[in-house]
């Protein structure tokens, strides 16, 4: 134990005798409180907004936990959002489900769908699989308009869905309820995938993204944890999915575009590969940056998101935390000097 | 502690004066007023990005000319990427944040689906949405809400007509594409032929957007023995329908949408003198059309074009749209007379009277009503000579829905 003191000083020494952990703990509690105050500090159209950051931080840490911690490709994550958000749909559109019993099932039926999907993709790497999802991505605003789901789609149509209304004797408007709806999701799920990421399984995810060769011969079965890796992460996605269906009040197969998937794929990158916290830069930047380049251009809008983009990965290669991080570090040496 | 009560019966009466105000009309001062719209600005429908631009130019012309009534428009239009739950989030912005009194010429059916109940709910105007779908007449279940353009249901009732007095003896035909368009024409047609319709239409095909082509579907209809045919196809399947008809040497009374009448994207690919007598039908005046060379409305447009949209294509009826739409919403603020209330909005929104427009075909008045939320029920007929569409017959109604 001593060693590792030593060879990390920055770390114990940092800020007034408070281990770097100490200030990740204070940190994290102190933006749980800021969340749960929030509501009550913001109009009703800044709330959906910050909600809309929190569905879509869900989202990509499910895309984050395969591609990022697993190193399995995804361009079709879309997709996955796109089921959760039509199970929520349809099943509060034809069944008597209260809305909150929708989440678990749409979660449980991306799981599988997920698992399913992961199993072919088994036989593909890299670039290949990452087709492979992006032909899924291609494929499913079409089959949401397909005429034999029609029925249950409603087709080009869509669903048009009411939002969920706050308990009885919660002082709550229903907007706010909810946004603390969402909150009890995420948090538990953020808790589930950091219990799950930091033990062995996360360190055989990583193992398998980092080296699968060395991986399975340390005895890591790789079909079965690249797969289930799948199941678990289009799981998230399609929680998110039926989450931002409640928030929209309605889907439709032009809302789940092929874009939708790219834009996950830009939001991992951009808050950094493999990090938990980094979703939520993602998301906010997934969220807000299309608002700020429809606010500069009207003509091209897509141009400035673009310019916006490099500039910002060719200033942060790594992402957000990427930034973060060497700056912790470089901050960590100038307090131990 | 008397000077505290009083500063909190002010605070209380500032309180409540303040919203009182915004009550009575939302998003109106006493010299602007806030208008919201979304647009495709970016995304797969970008190309009807233009519209809003258009519309921008439109209502700073009008207040370079010294706005309504005393009111200049502050008109806030959004980028939605024709993404529903981006239309949500925009609509809640430009209500909640922006404060805007009403949204006009929101684009898009699934855009406008996604909001409609929002809107409703608040009791905000939703006016002239640019769709061509019929259901945006239902002032039943959404007053808020009002449509613009002819809806294809209107349009294919209108050939139903042209065919009872021309043809009452035809074996119609219909080929659609089978969703919510081609749909909406089959209603149409029943509409138009009333209770002929089962005796009339001997043969319905239907296409899905994923078929490859559409030649089995036009071989069933001739074997079939339609003299008639209506056709209900995007442009690539319009072209591929024209082509077939021709080549297997079949000779029907061919409708065609006006969805896919343009010459670049139709005609051409179908090859032109293929499709000499093809008929459809139009409400707007065609800037391409050498017709409107000269005609004073279209200069008009011109005009506004040449000050407010220098250097914007003059080919692209998007714009001419826009102009059309904006002038109809500019009818209805000064009839409003100065009460720019939303209700007082909706009420006039819903009560155009023989209103006539620059932009569209002479002959075709705008019509609204508590009951109807039609503007545009009338078109007039048009034939494909090989090298334009010539206009022929008189303007011709439809009921709607």
């Amino acid at each position: 134990m001593a060693t590792l003191d030593t060879s990390r000083p920055a770390a114990a020494a940092l800020f007034a005798g408070l281990s770097l952990r100490a200030w990740k703990v204070i940190g994290l509690a102190a933006v749980l409180a800021a969340a749960c105050v929030l509501p009550f500090t913001i109009s009703s159209y800044q709330l959906l907004l910050a909600n809309q950051v929190i569905v879509y931080a869900v989202a990509l840490l499910g895309l984050n936990i395969l591609t990022g911690y697993n190193g399995q490709f995804s361009l079709g994550h879309g997709a996955f959002y796109a089921i959760g958000a039509y199970c929520t749909a349809i099943l509060l559109d034809k069944t008597g489900i209260p809305y909150w019993a929708t989440i678990p099932l749409a979660g449980a039926l991306c799981f599988v769908a997920g698992f399913l999907f992961g199993l072919p993709a088994l036989r593909l790497e890299g670039h290949y699989l990452a087709l492979a999802t992006f032909a899924l991505a291609v494929a499913t605003p079409q089959l949401l308009k397909y005429k034999d789901f029609d029925f249950l789609t409603g087709g080009v149509q869509g669903i048009v869905i009411s939002g969920p209304d706050t308990p009885g004797g919660l002082p709550l408007r229903s907007d706010q309820w909810l946004y603390f709806f969402c909150l009890l999701w995420t948090v538990p799920l953020f808790v589930l995938a950091w219990n799950l990421l930091r033990g062995r399984t996360g360190r055989a995810l990583m193992a398998i993204r980092d080296h699968p060769l060395a991986a399975s011969s340390m005895g890591i079965d790789l079909a079965r944890y690249k797969s289930l890796t799948f199941g678990v992460s289009a799981m998230y996605t399609g929680i998110a999915g039926a989450l931002g269906a409640l928030l929209a009040q309605f889907v439709s197969p032009d809302s789940f575009d092929l874009f939708l998937s790219i834009r996950f794929l830009v939001g991992i990158v951009f808050g950094g590969l493999a990090s938990m916290a980094g979703v939520f830069f993602g998301a906010i930047f997934i969220e807000f940056v299309p608002n700020l380049a429809d606010l500069v251009s009207k003509a091209a809008p897509q141009a400035i998101y673009g310019i916006v983009l490099i500039v910002c990965m060719y200033l942060m290669p790594t992402g957000v935390m990427g930034l973060l991080r060497a700056l912790g570090h470089k901050l960590g040496r100038l307090v131990a000097r | 502690m008397r000077f505290r009560t009083s500063l909190l019966t002010a605070a209380a009466l500032l309180a409540l004066a303040g919203p009182a105000f915004a009550a009575d009309a939302p998003g109106v001062t006493a010299t602007e007023i806030k208008i919201g719209n979304t647009m495709p600005y970016s995304g797969p429908a970008s190309a009807y990005g233009v519209i809003g631009k258009g519309e921008t130019a439109f209502w700073k012309m009008v207040n370079e000319q010294g706005g309504v009534a005393g009111h200049k428009i502050d008109f806030i239009s959004v980028d939605d990427g024709y993404n529903p739950a981006k239309t949500v989030e925009q609509a809640r912005r430009l209500v909640e944040q922006d404060g805007v009194a009403f949204l006009f010429n929101p684009l898009g059916t699934p855009s406008n689906t996604a909001i409609e109940k929002y809107l409703n709910q608040k009791k905000i105007p939703q006016l002239f949405v640019a769709t061509g779908a019929d259901k945006w007449g239902n002032y039943k279940d959404f007053p808020w809400t009002i449509g613009w353009q002819p809806s294809y249901r209107t349009e294919a009732e209108i050939y139903a007509r042209y065919i009872l007095q021309e043809k009452p003896n035809a074996k119609i035909g219909v080929l659609y594409q089978n969703d919510d368009f081609g749909k909406d024409y089959l209603a149409g047609l029943k509409d138009g032929l009333g209770d002929k319709y089962a005796k009339m239409v001997i043969k319905e095909a239907s296409y899905e957007v994923t078929d490859p082509t559409i030649d089995s579907q036009v071989v069933t209809l001739q074997g079939a023995g339609v003299d008639t045919l209506v056709t209900a196809a995007t442009p690539k399947f319009a072209a591929q329908t024209i082509r077939k008809v021709y080549d297997i040497g079949w000779r029907p009374l061919h409708f065609m949408t006006n969805v896919s009448i343009s010459v670049a994207s139709v005609m051409e690919p179908a090859g032109v003198e293929k499709a000499v007598g093809l008929i459809s039908a139009s409400y707007g005046k065609d800037p391409t059309d050498p017709t409107w060379k000269d005609d004073p409305g279209m200069n008009q447009w011109r005009d506004f074009m040449k000050k407010y949209m220098p250097g914007a294509d003059l080919a692209d009826a998007s714009y001419v749209y826009a102009y059309g739409v904006s002038l109809t919403m500019l009818q209805v603020l000064k009839q409003c007379n100065g009460d720019f209330s939303r209700e007082n909005v909706m009420k006039q929104a819903a009560n155009l009277k023989d209103f006539e427009l620059p932009t569209v075909l002479p002959g075709i008045k705008l019509n609204t009503s508590p009951t109807n939320y039609h503007p545009i029920r009338q078109m007039q007929l048009e034939k494909w000579n090989g090298k334009t569409w010539v206009l022929f017959g008189k303007v011709l109604g439809g009921a709607g829905s």
